[in-house]
């Protein structure tokens, strides 16, 4: 089977000579279609960039990037604008929604810049921003919103469409605790529904939403998690207190 | 978890049979702490002797009733603003892990540290799916459930600040290291 995303081998060098710095060292990490997986790491451990490259931002130096088995550097430039437009959503913390439009408006544009009719694109639109609750607000400009209710716009934007893998870094940074839960709760949701989805975040109790954590230190994979037992396994022995 | 203080506060909604304070402890703590029958009856007992409920007559097979009298209720008023024990355990077993890892030649700390990383996400990611199996307004759960994440959050947090210490001192002479207190001055576990 054919995984969403591939990391082969890659490698990451910014600079060169004395300044030279290695972001990220020959990483190998598939993520499948329904899997949530955290990437998790301290500051400078190359989270970030990891995320841009398995989102075709910006090239690794070695190794190869596949998304549904397609190799990145194989295709034109232009083949990878149209993957990353028609394959691939991107959350950010700061939403990165655009504030002229309003929030139907947001998530239908990546479906118009890539030919889909503008009422196809907003039917389209629509029925992202239903499942994550949010069609109430679909003529709202964003500033009319809050926090909570921009970064589920800014999810249904990276879900609409056929997208198969969702891309998302430290995407409840700006919100309390319990809406950073809901907006891990709907980044799961919509991996359950059979899209991929990475998310890099440096809190625990976020991370633990995902079916898988990657520890991320000076450019490598050191470890990952291993798939919960379930639930019930808390529960034997009684009483915890 | 105080039995008796939890019992007081259903009785304060009017009296009850023990079965059914079972049942409503229960659910109102998110099923995570189990509680049996038994324990409830012998709780009752007590709170009788101390003249903090009095049981109101028998009902169906024989079973009493018991409500709250006014005692009880002082009592649970200030059980309720009492701040719980917050002092740490005198030897915080993760810590004296560590200090004794940074005495050991040729010991990588950070793989040590990241083991009970690892340790310590897997049983938050058990919690969350307590917490993402249940109803979205189980609200008693969720509380039960953010407990416990964050007590653990706290100790990943502790893991992550000793990463980066550790990375900026990496030459820690062991004389140096037999020379730290083994009882932490600052209190890991409590995180609220």
């Amino acid at each position: 089977m054919t995984s969403a995303l591939e990391l082969r081998q890659v490698s990451k060098v910014y600079g060169s000579g004395p300044t030279e710095v290695h972001a990220l060292r020959e990483i190998d990490l598939s993520v499948e279609r329904g899997e949530l997986v955290a990437i998790m790491g301290p500051s400078g451990s190359g989270k970030s960039t990891l995320l841009t490259i398995a989102g075709s931002l910006e090239g690794a130096t070695s190794g190869q990037v596949l998304v549904d088995g397609v190799d990145l550097a194989s295709v034109s430039r232009s083949d990878q604008a149209r993957m990353r437009r028609r394959s691939i959503g991107y959350v950010f913390q700061d939403f990165n929604l655009l504030p002229g439009l309003t929030a139907v408006e947001n998530v239908a544009l990546p479906l118009e810049l890539d030919g889909v009719p503008s009422k196809v694109a907003r039917a389209t639109a629509l029925e992202a921003m239903e499942e994550l609750k949010v069609a109430d607000h679909a003529d709202r400009y964003p500033d009319e919103l809050s926090g909570g209710e921009r970064q589920r716009v800014a999810i249904a934007r990276a879900i609409v469409g056929e997208r198969g893998l969702l891309l998302a870094d430290e995407p409840t940074g700006a919100l309390d605790s319990v809406n950073g839960e809901a907006v891990m709760r709907l980044l799961r949701a919509a991996t359950q529904r059979g899209v991929a989805g990475v998310v890099v975040t440096h809190e625990a109790h976020l991370a633990s939403w995902a079916d898988r954590v990657v520890f991320l230190r000076d450019g490598h994979i050191v470890d990952q998690t291993v798939a919960p037992p379930g639930p019930e396994s808390l529960l034997a022995g009684g009483g915890r207190r | 978890m105080s039995v008796p203080h939890a019992l007081l506060a259903l009785l304060r909604e009017g009296p009850k049979y023990g079965l059914r304070l079972q049942n409503e402890f229960e659910s109102r703590t998110g099923e995570v702490w189990p509680l049996n029958v038994g324990q409830v009856y012998t709780t009752l007992q007590r709170l009788e002797r101390d003249g903090l409920v009095e049981a109101t007559g028998e009902g169906e097979r024989s079973q009493k009733r018991y409500r709250i009298t006014s005692a009880g209720e002082r009592e649970l008023a200030a059980w309720l603003r009492t701040p719980p024990e917050l002092v740490p355990p005198p030897r915080d077993e993760l810590v004296i892990k560590v200090l004794v890892a940074l005495q050991i030649p040729g010991i990588d700390v950070h793989e040590i540290l990241q083991v009970h990383r690892r340790h310590v996400i897997e049983v938050m990611q058990r919690y969350t799916q307590v917490k993402a199996a249940a109803e979205e307004d189980d609200v008693a759960l969720a509380l039960v459930a953010d407990a416990e994440l964050f007590r653990l959050e706290a100790i990943v947090r502790w893991l992550d600040a000793a990463d980066v210490r550790l990375k900026q001192r990496p030459s820690l002479a062991p004389a140096e290291v037999a020379d730290m207190p083994l009882e932490p001055t600052h209190p890991m576990e409590v995180s609220q």
